[in-house]
């Protein structure tokens, strides 16, 4: 056993900066006290491996008294309109740009926050981000209504402007058990999975406070990467022209340029699901109605899987419908593969090939959300949400009548940075076009409005929607705050970023029904699906920009100050050594000799161009100070410097 | 007299030096005008080359990825285009079909948006159109409406934060291969841009509908992108248009879509060009004078020279090339910074006689161009909302017809713009390193705030010096012809004779409100109905004698007396004027220093030589005469439609007050803002 300690000047370990770690004060002597060793016993029958497993660090769960916690990494952003937004994989999955985090701690109240900043420093090291920066209050809010039914121990905050890259995969890697050198996880290759549309690494742990389970002392870890990649024939600019759009085939080798090469030794279980979605099999089955070759019911018995419309390379091990009570449409399907039986020699390759042209589209939100930037300008602006219902709304069932009238519950979550100052009384409600009174819509709304440089602003709403509106929009005005110098990031310029608004439906539950429960209990994922969870989207993250300084200025400071400084000290010295009497005297005395014939040529001529007689020549001029001397003194000077920059310059 | 020589003598050197200059006011304002009027000449000579400030952008270092695949599906759409202009009926409706077709199978987001052109709305404070319009539109405008299309590229892996647009006046009525060229342009580069894979900030292309004028489509989209209309009220885009009896045009929304922050805008024309290169023409004057980021300018200029081999011009006057003088004194220039080089080979000061001819014709039109404060193309809508934007114009050397020709050109503009995107998709900020405040003197070279600030300063520099001047002679003047007029020197004398200037300063408000009043009224007139521009113009002119009338009747004539002393209140009143005057150009050229600089170039000889007519008439002496002469021919010059040298006659005639007055006038108005000025300018 032993025991190892570093130090860390960088900048997260330093809270930001402020406290250096002078190296004038080593040799350092560092103390340990206090030990909680969560160790990893080992039995000698056992493997040693098991301690490289996952949960040996997550065991410091309980120091930060984590009850759950969500933390995501993303890059790009979800297209609910393209990739749907109504299932459990996208209302799960997808999350904003950047990077999320949430935890729900297990302490009282007064101490969340403290919890909070030790877990953000623990988590920005370990996955070399900079969620430290979610340690301060101004970056973090507490929902209460709409987020998660929380009781003031949630803490939310997100980065929209981290960048994903590399090194946030890795360590999320090696917290699988054969990180990517073995199983699924060897799919993970890098480059292929950067180059896709989306990805969103996610972490999400839960402990369960049972007591009674004495095995893996109540931590699940659940790690999910969701991935839209493109297909590599896709558009390869052969053909633009849209007639003959099939839609591209696919194999694992093609899209992730590996294969599996079976199961990861010391994992459990280890399968792919292939899911169509109930809007590609309504379509399916519209062929199959139309073409009369096909009349045999393939669909009953095996699925699509050798359909005339596209060929699965491999042979399903399961397929699993899911089951609609509502109504009878078209349900999804799930392609169960195992690849326990693959190996090196014989790799797991799953491939899709189109036979025919399908297009077909997801299934939607009840609403899309999008949110924009209203007005222009430095000084102030509005954020808009709006609301468009989708087709898939019409169909919904109408299961959340409630006293009678029909309304559809949304769920808005919102945390705005307090430089953004939003005046929350000047929230319009606009349904169908229609502005309306915010008691109409909003059943319940809470605000805490934000404070300069300590805390966000939050709001969190619940609308009840009547049932057949066609849209709704929300504005709030807000002004735009100035921030002090040391306080605007290095690209100032670029703007500042409003995270994303979460939307939530209640009444709707993103969740799959299963027929067959036997498999499923061994399938983590597809448990999951079954889970009930609110359909969720995120809205896009919002650019604002604000007044931003010159950061030249400081170089123009300095000039103008220096400047100040030596006319007010060269006026205050004058004054200090002045003495009025004896310049009297002297310029009495001046006046006195006869001036110099210059200044009374130049006398004369003044009075000229004046057309006034001359004055008296005696009275001497209050410019006599151009004497014929300095005159000579200016000449010759010009005249040196004149000779100088002509021979050596 | 010898108490003030001996307070005097006492004072401090930098309260001599005042007094100093303001005993030479006369010599002193004609060496600063003259020096002032050189400095402005001098500014070709001056321009600095420019050079791209921000890193980031990195123009050509990437190669262009645009081939002739995409030229040749761009040229499908031309011929669609065109083939659909064979027949008449119903091309408008049909071309946005095809454009949206052609749009969303490339998989952008399309979407058509409908306006309303606000044809030259007429408003006091919104001077942005011709004189001669707000009248008719009243009724009209609601079934008038042309369609915008929209499509937008939503960056792959970006998040959506910014956006770049690119904008394609397009006249589906006028047609013809010229209006379809630029669309081809956009669409190779935006079908580009489709599949690329290094796009951080979206792409939004707008189809401008420009049957109604290039300005208004891109400012009506700008508008409702902005600042949308949630309520039914304005329900342009909700209500359905069933023209286009293509099923494809019912799926296209009428909703704006949209995408973030703009972060750079590019207008897309080709003009037929009558010059023996290809050339490529920036406009970038925006509203009021305001100029895109110098950047922007500069990544285009580098990529259409060193990469594409076009040419670029900026505008320029033209009938300044041919003039002598300009030529003469470009000569002059170049002898002497010859001269200068012989003193010292660093300097390089010297420029060629040629270049100067073309730096002073190009500066000459971008003073004009930012003085007028009219932009000079659809990007000017942009401006507004704080976004970079200037428009491009193309002009080919052959006609458009030969298909290879065509293909080529197609290419090289593609890959320009292609280049233009990519650089600006690499700004990390938004532009903000290089200039703001700049003239042009010829595509890469400029003439920054810092030294055309020099000319103006030095132009305007005589006003306060004779304002004070002539203050201090009225109050030396005055004790003395006090003491011999007035029998009793009672306090109550000193003191008006101490607060004479608020009088004066009466004066000039009054004249200057005037100005004002005259400025508004074309507002009100515009809202009789069935006027033609002659009535309405001589309906102006009378009202704004007779609010003159009224004006002096209420408010001046209480002060008669000024008729009583001529000697010293002419000159407070001219005091007072040139103070307003200069505190007026100081305000003007931070909010537009060209308009400054061209008021100050009309207006600072005449307010400076400014004296009464009816003293000269008197006078009989050469010198006054001569001053009147000037007077007259300054006051001409200053006020270019020669309709108005009627009206000054008329003031003049009337009154006889001061020929200050006149000027006071014109000096307002144009004070007003600098589309006032305009509107004089439009007037004429």
């Amino acid at each position: 056993m032993q025991i190892e300690a570093s130090l860390w000047n960088a900048s997260w370990a330093t809270d930001g900066g402020r406290m250096q770690i002078s190296l004038s004060y080593a040799p350092f002597e560092a103390r340990y006290r206090g030990f909680d060793v969560a160790r990893c016993s080992v039995d000698k029958s056992s493997d040693m491996n098991q301690c490289y497993a996952s949960h040996y660090w997550w065991n410091e769960v309980k120091k930060f008294r984590v009850k759950e916690m969500e933390l995501s990494f993303t890059q790009g952003r979800w297209r609910y309109e393209q990739w749907g937004g109504f299932d459990p994989l996208s209302s799960n999955n997808a999350k904003p740009p950047g990077v999320e985090l949430w935890a729900v701690f297990d302490v009282p109240q007064s101490l969340v926050d403290v919890y909070w900043r030790n877990l953000t420093h623990t988590l920005s090291g370990l996955f070399c981000a900079s969620i430290n920066f979610l340690e301060s209050s101004t970056t973090y809010s507490a929902p209460e209504l709409t987020f998660k039914p929380s009781f003031g121990n949630l803490r939310y905050g997100t980065l929209p402007r981290e960048a994903v890259c590399t090194e946030n995969l890795t360590p999320w890697l090696k917290l699988l058990p054969c990180r990517d050198k073995a199983g699924l996880s060897a799919l993970m290759d890098r480059p292929s999975i950067y180059r896709g549309f989306y990805h969103s690494q996610r972490l999400r742990l839960t402990s369960s406070e049972s007591g009674s389970d004495e095995v893996d002392s109540g931590i699940g870890l659940e790690q999910t990467l969701t991935v839209v990649l493109q297909p590599s024939s896709w558009r390869t600019g052969k053909t633009y022209s849209v007639e003959t759009n099939i839609q591209p085939s696919w194999s694992i080798s093609s899209i992730f340029g590996r294969n599996i090469p079976g199961k990861c030794v010391i994992a459990k279980s280890s399968n792919v699901y292939l899911h169509l979605d109930n809007g590609l099999v309504g379509e399916l089955k519209n062929l199959e109605r139309e073409n009369a070759k096909y009349v045999a019911n393939t669909f009953e018995s095996e699925g699509f899987q050798s359909n005339h419309a596209f060929k699965i390379s491999v042979t399903p091990d399961k397929v699993f419908e899911e089951v609609d009570y509502l109504h009878g449409k078209s349900t999804s399907v799930i392609y169960g593969f195992s690849v326990e039986k693959y190996s090196d020699s014989q790799p797991f390759d799953l491939g899709l090939t189109w036979k025919i042209p399908v297009v077909w589209s997801c299934q939607q939100a009840p609403l899309h959300a999008s949110r924009f930037l209203m007005g222009s300008g430095n000084e102030r602006g509005a954020i808009a949400i709006s609301l468009e219902s989708t087709e898939s709304s019409e169909g919904l069932p109408t299961s959340h009548i409630i006293d009678g009238r029909c309304e559809l519950r949304v769920d808005i979550f919102q945390v705005v940075p307090w430089y953004i100052k939003v005046y929350f009384h000047t929230l319009q409600v606009f349904v169908d076009k229609q502005p309306r009174a915010m008691a109409d819509v909003v059943d319940k709304i809470r605000v805490s409005p934000s404070k300069d440089k300590v805390s966000p602003g939050v709001m969190e709403m619940i609308l009840k929607l009547p049932c057949g509106s066609k849209s709704a929009a929300f504005s709030l005005e807000f002004d735009k705050g100035f921030l002090h110098i040391d306080e605007y990031p290095p690209d100032a310029n670029q703007g500042f970023d409003i995270p994303s608004a979460l939307i939530s439906f209640p009444s709707f539950n993103a969740r799959m029904n299963f027929s067959e429960d036997e498999f499923l209990n061994n399938s983590p994922i597809l448990s999951k699906f079954q889970e009930t969870s609110p359909v969720l989207s995120y809205t896009e993250v919002l650019l604002i920009p604000l007044t931003t300084p010159d950061f030249s200025m400081p170089y123009n400071v300095i000039t103008i100050t220096c400047t100040v400084f030596a006319l007010y000290f060269g006026s205050l010295l004058n004054v200090l050594r002045r003495r009025v009497d004896e310049e009297e005297r002297i310029l009495r005395s001046r006046a006195g000799r006869k001036a110099g014939w210059i200044s009374q040529l130049l006398s004369r001529l003044s009075a000229k161009l004046r057309g006034r007689p001359q004055e008296q020549p005696t009275s001497s001029l209050p410019y006599s100070f151009i004497s014929f001397r300095l005159v000579l003194k200016i000449l010759l000077v010009a005249s040196i410097a004149v000779t100088w920059q002509y021979y050596f310059g | 007299m010898a108490e003030t020589e001996v307070s005097k003598k006492r004072k401090r050197p930098i309260v001599r030096l005042a007094v100093l200059l303001l005993s030479h006011s006369v010599l002193v304002s004609v060496i600063c005008c003259t020096a002032g009027v050189f400095g402005l000449l001098l500014l070709p000579v001056l321009a600095k080359n420019t050079y791209i400030s921000e890193n980031a952008l990195m123009p050509g270092s990437a190669s262009s990825m645009l081939s002739n695949q995409e030229v040749s599906e761009a040229n499908k759409l031309i011929k669609e285009l065109n083939n659909l202009h064979s027949n008449p009926l119903g091309a408008t409706t049909e071309s946005h079909g095809i454009i949206a077709k052609y749009m969303s199978n490339l998989g952008a987001q399309v979407n058509n948006h409908k306006f309303h052109p606000q044809l030259n709305q007429f408003h006091p404070l919104h001077f942005f159109s011709g004189p001669d319009s707000g009248v008719m539109q009243e009724n009209s405008t609601r079934s008038l409406y042309g369609i915008n299309t929209v499509g937008i590229i939503r960056a792959p892996r970006g998040d959506g934060k910014e956006a770049i647009v690119l904008v394609t006046p397009y006249n589906a009525v006028k047609g013809g291969v010229r209006e379809t060229l630029s669309l081809g342009i956009a669409y190779s580069v935006f079908s580009l841009l489709t599949r690329v894979t290094w796009l951080a900030k979206d792409i939004i292309w707008l189809v401008a509908d420009s049957q109604y004028g290039e300005y208004a489509p891109v400012a009506a989209w700008l508008r409702d992108y902005h600042t949308p209309a949630f309520s039914n009220l304005d329900s342009l885009n909700t209500e359905t248009c069933h023209v286009g009896n293509n099923n494809f045009e019912s799926k296209i929304s009428y909703g704006i879509r949209r995408s973030g922050t703009m972060a750079a805008a590019l207008v897309l024309g080709v003009a037929y060009g009558n010059e023996n290169e290809d050339t490529l023409g920036i406009y970038a004057e925006a509203s009021n004078g305001q100029m895109p980021n110098l950047d922007l300018i500069n990544i285009v200029h580098y990529l259409a020279v060193h990469r594409q081999g076009l040419r670029v011009k900026v505008e320029q006057f033209h009938w300044l090339l041919n003039s002598k003088w300009v030529k003469s004194l470009g000569e002059v220039f170049e002898s002497l910074g010859k001269m200068v080089k012989t003193l010292n080979p660093d300097w390089k000061l010297g420029i060629s006689a040629a270049d100067y001819v073309e730096g002073a014709a190009t500066l000459a039109s971008s003073l004009y161009h930012q003085a007028l404060g009219v932009p000079t193309g659809p990007h000017g809508a942009f401006r507004d909302y704080q976004v970079d934007a200037i428009t491009l114009e193309f002009s080919l050397r052959i006609s458009f017809d030969r298909l290879d020709r065509r293909n080529d050109f197609l290419l090289h503009g593609g890959r320009l713009i292609e280049g233009v995107i990519r650089s600006v998709n690499n700004l990390l900020e938004k532009f903000h390193q290089s200039f703001f405040l700049y003239l042009l003197t010829s595509p890469s070279k400029f003439v920054s705030v810092g030294v055309y600030m020099i000319a103006f300063a030095l132009l305007v520099a005589p006003l306060p010096v004779v304002a004070a001047s002539l203050y201090a002679k009225t109050l030396d003047l005055n004790p003395t012809s006090e003491k011999d007029k007035s029998a009793t020197s009672n306090e109550l004398g000193s003191v008006l004779q101490s607060w004479k200037w608020l009088n004066s300063v009466k004066t000039v408000f009054v004249v200057h409100f005037w100005g004002a009043t005259v400025s508004l009224l074309p507002y009100f007139i515009s809202q009789i109905p069935d006027s033609d521009p002659t009535t309405n113009f001589s309906v102006w002119i009378l009202l704004s004698i007779l609010s003159l009338e009224i004006l002096r009747w209420i408010l001046v004539s209480p002060s008669s007396h000024i008729y009583g002393l001529p000697q010293g209140e002419w000159a407070i009143l001219k005091s007072a004027t040139i103070s307003s005057f200069f505190i007026g150009l100081g305000l003007m050229s931070v909010i537009n220093f060209a308009t400054a600089e061209i008021g100050a170039l009309l207006m600072v000889p005449m307010a400076l030589m400014a004296h009464p007519l009816k003293l000269d008439v008197r006078g009989q002496s050469l010198r006054s005469i001569l001053r009147m002469i000037c007077n007259l021919v300054l006051g001409v010059i200053s006020f270019p439609p020669a309709t108005f040298f009627v009206f000054k006659g008329v003031i003049e005639g009337f009154s006889g007050i001061k020929a200050g007055d006149f000027w006071n006038w014109v000096e307002s108005l144009w004070a007003w803002n600098s589309a006032t000025y305009l509107y004089i300018a439009a007037r004429s």
